[in-house]
Parts: structure tokens; C-alpha cells; sequence
């Protein structure tokens, strides 16, 4: 499986998320139109709105491959499981970080209880502390299989979270959900904008989640290398 | 189940006897309120006593439930509760019955000195009151019995424990506060009703991920 898919990745992914990203620069600053109202600040949204797909991508992938790891212990799924982590949570963090940088000229402040920013800073949170957790260089197993039970809690968490913050308190844009005229992507080049930087940070997703696994992968031969010359050694 | 009840009622007969856990935890709210209450403008008190009770619960019992493993580790008493024929799933329920059990004696404490100190009248709806403690107090031991067995095992235990738990649990915070709110203002069950549905989806959706993953961290 490896052996088949890692050549198609390293060929395939770093080209292709390269040229989604010049693409999706390209659709944010040049093609789409000012947003009326909003003006050039608007444009900050294609990329914020992106990153949460990285970031539920990381965080949902994770959680799968820590099932897969539990039931059948396999530590190809637990690298799997770490790197949707560490990738998740770098796009959570910029998530959390451009959108503050939009909020502060739109709504006034730079940050509010809005329900999905409660829920989006939790996960952080979450997966914050599932880092930390595996903060240890070389782990013991029965760590893996804490923050395999961890990821999973956290994933069985996100329906409560996201019911009980909505509502607890509701003024963040429904942007793509918006019927026409109402806040919504009104010019059809937005809605181009918004796909490319999608499909832009999607790909940067998967190209970044490969070279994690693939760090994780050669840390863990270095490891049982380093075994093998204490074995000779003695 | 039979090993659930043996192990509860081995965990009940402990705590009966030296009194050990809910004397330490009650002491430990009794403290927490009183920092609460220094901390506090006495005049609107009152208002923030859903929050204060939550507060204090959950950073008292999260000492509590370390606890609960902690004394197991003497004389090896974890190595024997693993090697007797008692079900993983059921180990768990066991543990998180009886810390209900002890969290539910603690809260009540808790709930009198709230009302002589902060001065909060008593509930129209005494029964909505307990039922939105007692949902509060199964998910939150759940998800702390859970983790705490994860905890106990780290170096850094007393700072993870919190860690670990305190994120997962915002939701219930959220919907205990509120439905604590609205029962103290007088409210019946029906109009906290909501904050009590996700409360009981939470207890059981942990309660059930709990009995199931636990095997996973005990394994030896």
C-alpha cells in the first residue's frame, strides 16, 4: 500500500498543491471584485474560510486512524492519527488567527462568543492538549493508545459542543448557507474564488499530512535503528 | 455485571469507612466557595451561583477522581482489580458509580453552603434541581473516570487530568450552568428542557464511550 501510494504523493501532491495555491492567490487578489460593503477586506475570507476544511479534514482523519489503530494496532494508522493532528491543528490556528484579523474591522472587536468561534477555539484546545500528551520524544505505547482514546473522545464531542454553543449564543456570517442578495457570494467569481482556495488548501492539506507521515514513518525506523547499535553495542 | 457491583460495593464500604474521599472533597469545595465568595462582590452573589457551583464542582471533583486511582495504586490493589475476572467495561462502570456516588453526597454540601452563603432561595422545583445535579454529575464522571485512568499513569498527572478533561467538557458546563439558572429562577423541568437533553445525550453518548474504550487504557 505504501510502496504503491508514495511515489504517486511525491510526485503528484507538491506540484499540484503549488499550482492550486499560485491559482488561488491569484483568484483572491486579482480576479474576484471588491465586496461592496465589506470592500478589499472581504478578501481575507477565501483563505479563513478554506483553512477549516484542513483543519476538520486533520482532526476527523485523526480520529479515524486512531479507531483503525485501537481495533487492529497497526503503527502506520497511528502515524496516520498524529499527523492529521499536527496538520489539523496548524490550520486551526490560522483559521483562528485571519479571523480575528477580519472581525476587528467588521464587527468592531476582535473577538466575540459567536458559536462556531467558541467551537473552533474548544477543538483547538482539544488537539492542543492531545500535542501535549505526545509532547514525550519516544513515546511508551500505552501512549499511543491514550491519545488514540483522546482523539476519539474529542470527535464524539464536536455534535455537544456545536448544539450547546448554538444555543448558548448566535452574529458570525452564514456566508454559504445565505439565500441570494443576503449576504451571500453574490458575484459568481467569488464562489470560483472561494472553490479554488478550497481545493488550493485542501491539496496543501494533503501534501503537508503526507510529509508528516512520512517524518513519523522515518523517526520510528531511526528509533528501531538506534535499538539495533545498542543491541550490537552491548 | 455481578464484578460492577462487587467492585462498587468493595469502593462504598472503603469510603464508608474512613471517609476519606468526600471528606477531603467537601473540605476542598468549602474552600473554593469561600475563595468565590472573597473573590465576589456579595451583592450580586446571588446571580452568579449556578456558576460558582459548577466552577467549584468540577475543579474539586477532578481531585476527587484522581483520587479514585490513586488509591488503587497501594499494595498493587489496581494489579488485583485487573487480574480478577471482572469485565474491563464493567471496571469502568463500577469506578464511575462510585464516583456519582461520592460526587453526589459532595454536591449536596455544596448546594446548602451555596444557599446560606451566597443567599440563594430555594427552588420552586426541587426535583428539576436534582435532576439537572444528577445529570451534571454522570457525565461529568464519565468523562473524568476516563480520563483519570489515563492520568494516573503520567508524571504529570495532577496537571493533565484538567487538561485532558476540562475541553471535553465545556458542553457540559455550558448546558449545566443554564439549566441550574433557569431551575434557581424558578423554572420546571419543561423550561430547561433543552439544556437537559443535551445533558442527557452527553451522559450517554461518554457513559457508553467509556464502558467501551476503557479496555483500551488498562491493558497491561
Amino acid at each position: 500500500m505504501h510502496r504503491r501510494f508514495a511515489p504517486f504523493a511525491d510526485r503528484v501532491l507538491p506540484p499540484a498543491a503549488t499550482i492550486a495555491m499560485l491559482a488561488a492567490l491569484w483568484c483572491v487578489f486579482v480576479y474576484v471584485p471588491n465586496e461592496r460593503i465589506q470592500g478589499a477586506v472581504q478578501r481575507i475570507f477565501y483563505f479563513h474560510v478554506s483553512c477549516w476544511w484542513g483543519a476538520y479534514l486533520g482532526f476527523f482523519v485523526a480520529a479515524g486512524a486512531s479507531a483503525l489503530y485501537l481495533w487492529r494496532r497497526r503503527v502506520e494508522h497511528d502515524w496516520l492519527a498524529r499527523a492529521g493532528v499536527e496538520v489539523g491543528m496548524l490550520f486551526c490556528t490560522i483559521g483562528l488567527v485571519t479571523g480575528p484579523i477580519w472581525a476587528r474591522p467588521i464587527w468592531g472587536s476582535w473577538w466575540t462568543w459567536d458559536p462556531r468561534l467558541t467551537m473552533a477555539v474548544i477543538l483547538w484546545t482539544v488537539f492542543a492538549v492531545y500535542l501535549v500528551l505526545r509532547s514525550a520524544g519516544r513515546e511508551d505505547p500505552e501512549i499511543t493508545r491514550y491519545a488514540a482514546v483522546l482523539a476519539i473522545v474529542g470527535i464524539l464531542d464536536i455534535p455537544l459542543i456545536r448544539i450547546s454553543v448554538r444555543l448558548w449564543r448566535g452574529m458570525h456570517p452564514s456566508v454559504i448557507s445565505a439565500p441570494p442578495g443576503k449576504g451571500g457570494l453574490d458575484d459568481p467569481r467569488m464562489v470560483v474564488g472561494l472553490l479554488v482556495s478550497s481545493i488550493a488548501m485542501v491539496l496543501l492539506f494533503l501534501w503537508l499530512l503526507w510529509l508528516r507521515y512520512e517524518g513519523l514513518r522515518l523517526r520510528d525506523w531511526l528509533y528501531r535503528l538506534e535499538d539495533r547499535m545498542e543491541e550490537a553495542a552491548r | 455485571m455481578s464484578g460492577a457491583w462487587r467492585i462498587l460495593h468493595k469502593d462504598l464500604v472503603l469510603e464508608l469507612r474512613t471517609r476519606e474521599a468526600t471528606s477531603g472533597l467537601v473540605l476542598l469545595m468549602v474552600l473554593i466557595l469561600l475563595t468565590f465568595t472573597f473573590a465576589m462582590d456579595p451583592e450580586g452573589a446571588a446571580e452568579a451561583a449556578p456558576a460558582v457551583q459548577w466552577v467549584t464542582f468540577i475543579f474539586a471533583g477532578l481531585m476527587a477522581i484522581q483520587r479514585s486511582f490513586l488509591v488503587e495504586r497501594e499494595n498493587g490493589a489496581w494489579y488485583g482489580l485487573l487480574l480478577s475476572p471482572v469485565d474491563r467495561g464493567a471496571l469502568f462502570v463500577a469506578k464511575m458509580a462510585s464516583n456519582v456516588i461520592v460526587l453526589g453526597v459532595a454536591q449536596v454540601v455544596l448546594m446548602t453552603l451555596l444557599a446560606l452563603f451566597l443567599g440563594v432561595p430555594l427552588p420552586a422545583a426541587p426535583l428539576a434541581l436534582l435532576l439537572v445535579n444528577v445529570l451534571g454529575i454522570i457525565g461529568f464522571s464519565a468523562l473524568a473516570t476516563l480520563f483519570a485512568a489515563i492520568s494516573v499513569r503520567l508524571r504529570a498527572r495532577e496537571m493533565m487530568l484538567p487538561l485532558l478533561v476540562l475541553p471535553l467538557l465545556v458542553p457540559l458546563v455550558i448546558c449545566a450552568v443554564e439549566a441550574s439558572r433557569i431551575v434557581m429562577d424558578g423554572g420546571t423541568v419543561a423550561s430547561a428542557g433543552v439544556w437537559l437533553r443535551v445533558l442527557a445525550t452527553f451522559d450517554v453518548i461518554f457513559a457508553a464511550a467509556g464502558w467501551m474504550l476503557f479496555e483500551q487504557l488498562v491493558e497491561e
